[in-house]
C-alpha cells in the first residue's frame, strides 16, 4: 500500500458529508466540487506530513471552505456578489464549523445532495451518474467505464444532468418532516436503482459493474446511520445485502445465468446475509411493513434455507400477496406465480398469470415464466411459442442463452 | 495479565473500502495474529458488523427503551476487538503499534486491561 492510500480512503469517507456543507455554503454545485477538490488536493500535502487530523471532515469543509471564498471574491472583481443572505455562514470559525458538523444540519445537508441527483426531471440514466460523480465521488472514468459507454459520452451526460438542475431549483431551505420523508423516499429508490442497474448486468459486463452495487450498498449504509430508526431503509439496506450476497453464485463458468433455486449455496456470502437478516430483524420490531422490508423479508427466506428444496413457499406467497396489495403491479404477480407454482402446481399458476399477458406483452420474464409453466404440464407447443417470445425480448445474451437450453430441452424430447 | 485491544475507526472510511483492499488489511493484521497466536498469548478476536446492524437496550426503570444503532453517536465507531495476553502495558501498546502499522490511517486503538474473562464456548 502507498503512504496515500489511506488519505483516499479517508477523503471517499468524507465527501458526501463535506460536499453537501460545502453545497449548502456556497449554493452553487460547481463551486462546493471545486473547494472539495482543492481541500482534498491540500489534505494530500498536509495529511501525508502531520498524519490525519481529528475530525478530517471538519477540516475539509474549513480549508474547502476556505479556498472557496477566496475564489469567489476573486470573480466578485469581474461580477456582482451574490446577496449576503445566499453567502451564509461566512464569518464562522472553525469551531462554530465543527459544532455545527456535530448537530442534525450534516443529515439534511447529504440528504439535499443525493435529493438533488433524483430530480424528477432527469432520466434514471443521468440520475445514477450525477450520484456516483457528485456524492460518491467516482471519476467520470469510472462511471463510464460502469456504465459501459465512453468517456466523453458520460462527461456530456453529467454536464448535461447538472446544468438541468440549476442552482435556482436546488431546494435549500431545510425540509418540513413530510418534505424530508419525500427525499427519503425518492433517494431510496434512487439507490435501488444504482444498485440495480449494476445487478442486472449479464455476466461479461459483471466485473465492470460490482461497483455499483457496491457503491449502493455504501450509500444505503450511509442513509441508515443518518436516519437509524427508518424500518424501510433498514428493509433497503437488507435487500441489497441479501442480493449482492448471492452475486458469486449468478452465473456458471460460461456467462449463463444460474436461477436462484440451482445456485451453490456455498457461494452466497455469509456476512452480507447476516447483516441483511439483522437488519430485517430490527426493522420488523417497528411494525411498519413498506414493500423493501417485504421484499427483503423474501430474500430473506430464500437465504435462510439450507437447500431450495427447503424454501418456505407458503410464506413467500404471503408476502407477494402482501406486496401485491400495498402495490399492486403484474410484475409482482408473476413473482407470486413462482411461489403458486411449489405449492399448488403449474397450472394454477398458469391460471394466476394468464390474465397478465396484455400488460406485460414486452417483458421478457413474463415469456419465460409461462413458458416454463406450460412445459412442466406438457403443453410443449404452447410453451415453445413462448420461449420464442421470450427470445425475442431477452435484453442480454445471457437470458437468451437460459431460454434456449429450455428449447432444446423440448425438442429433445 | 490479558488485556484488550479495541478497535476504533471512522465507519465511513472502513465501509469505502474495496474489497481488495479489505482483504489487504486484513491480510497484513492476521500477519500479526498469527505470531501471537503462535506465541499462545492471543485470546477471542471479533470484527463487528456495522453500526446500523446494533440495537441498543437502555435500562429505565421497569421497562428497558429498545433503541435502533449504538448508544451514543460517535466519530469513530467501536468495529472490533482482541484479547492478548502481554506482559505489560508497554507490551500490550507494542502489538497495537503493529496492529496500527498493518492497518494505517484513521482511527485508535483503546488497550483495556481484562478484570473477568471467561472464553466461554458457542457451536458456531
Amino acid at each position: 500500500m502507498t503512504d496515500t492510500n489511506w488519505i483516499d480512503a479517508a477523503l471517499i469517507a468524507a465527501r458526501p458529508q463535506a460536499v453537501g456543507a460545502l453545497l449548502r455554503y456556497f449554493r452553487n454545485l460547481d463551486v462546493a466540487e471545486e473547494a472539495f477538490q482543492e481541500a482534498c488536493v491540500k489534505a494530500l500535502k498536509n495529511w501525508g506530513k502531520n498524519g490525519p487530523p481529528r475530525d478530517p471532515t471538519a477540516w475539509l469543509i474549513f480549508v474547502g471552505r476556505n479556498s472557496a471564498i477566496d475564489v469567489v471574491r476573486r470573480q466578485a472583481k469581474q461580477q456582482p456578489l451574490p446577496p449576503e443572505e445566499l453567502l451564509s455562514d461566512l464569518e464562522d470559525n472553525e469551531t462554530a464549523i465543527a459544532e455545527k458538523i456535530d448537530g442534525a444540519d450534516y443529515r439534511d445537508d447529504i440528504l439535499r445532495l443525493l435529493f438533488i441527483c433524483c430530480h424528477p426531471d432527469l432520466p434514471p440514466t443521468q440520475q445514477i451518474p450525477l450520484a456516483l460523480r457528485i456524492v460518491s465521488g467516482l471519476s467520470v472514468k469510472q462511471i463510464a467505464k460502469a456504465f459501459l459507454v465512453g468517456e466523453s459520452a458520460m462527461e456530456q451526460r453529467i454536464t448535461r444532468a447538472k446544468s438541468r438542475i440549476g442552482a435556482g431549483e436546488i431546494p435549500f431551505e431545510t425540509p418540513d418532516p413530510i418534505e424530508r420523508a419525500e427525499r427519503l423516499a425518492a433517494v431510496a429508490a434512487m439507490i435501488y436503482l444504482i444498485f440495480n442497474e449494476g445487478y442486472s448486468a449479464a455476466a461479461s459486463e459483471q466485473q465492470a459493474r460490482i461497483p455499483l452495487c457496491d457503491e449502493a450498498i455504501r450509500l444505503v449504509r450511509l442513509l441508515l446511520r443518518m436516519y437509524p430508526t427508518e424500518p424501510e431503509i433498514m428493509g433497503l439496506a437488507a435487500l441489497l445485502l441479501l442480493q449482492n450476497a448471492r452475486s458469486a453464485a449468478r452465473f456458471d463458468a460460461n456467462g449463463e445465468v444460474i436461477l436462484l433455486e440451482e445456485q451453490d449455496r456455498k457461494l452466497w456470502n455469509r456476512e452480507m446475509i447476516n447483516e441483511g437478516l439483522a437488519l430485517i430483524d430490527k426493522a420488523m420490531r417497528h411494525r411498519q411493513p413498506g414493500p423493501y422490508q417485504i421484499q427483503s423479508a423474501i430474500a430473506a427466506l430464500h437465504a435462510r434455507a439450507p437447500t431450495a428444496e427447503e424454501t418456505d413457499w407458503n410464506e413467500i406467497d404471503v408476502l407477494y400477496g402482501a406486496l401485491e396489495r400495498m402495490m399492486p403491479s403484474p410484475v409482482i404477480t408473476l413473482n407470486r406465480a413462482v411461489a403458486v407454482a411449489k405449492l399448488r402446481g403449474p397450472a394454477a399458476a398458469l391460471t394466476l398469470i394468464e390474465p397478465l399477458e396484455e400488460r406485460l406483452s414486452g417483458y421478457f420474464h413474463y415469456f419465460g415464466v409461462k413458458g416454463g409453466l406450460l412445459m412442466k404440464i406438457g403443453r410443449n407447443g404452447e410453451a415453445r411459442e413462448a420461449f420464442n417470445r421470450a427470445i425475442a425480448l431477452a435484453n442480454n445474451a445471457a437470458e437468451a442463452a437460459h431460454i434456449r437450453m429450455h428449447l432444446d430441452n423440448l425438442s429433445k424430447e | 495479565m490479558l488485556y484488550a485491544i479495541l478497535c476504533y475507526n471512522s465507519e465511513d472510511v472502513v465501509g469505502s473500502w474495496s474489497k481488495e483492499k479489505d482483504d489487504e488489511v486484513m491480510a497484513r493484521l492476521a500477519v500479526v495474529q498469527e505470531r501471537l497466536k503462535k506465541e499462545g498469548r492471543l485470546g477471542p478476536v471479533a470484527r463487528l458488523l456495522p453500526t446500523t446492524a446494533a440495537t441498543t437496550l437502555r435500562k429505565s426503570g421497569n421497562e428497558p427503551i429498545i433503541i435502533d444503532g449504538p448508544f451514543a453517536e460517535t466519530k469513530e465507531q467501536f468495529l472490533g476487538f482482541y484479547v492478548v495476553d502481554c506482559a505489560s502495558l508497554d507490551d500490550a501498546l507494542d502489538i497495537a503499534r503493529e496492529f496500527s502499522v498493518a492497518n494505517p490511517g484513521t482511527g485508535s486503538y483503546e488497550i483495556r486491561p481484562i478484570s473477568i474473562f471467561r472464553p466461554g464456548q458457542t457451536s458456531t
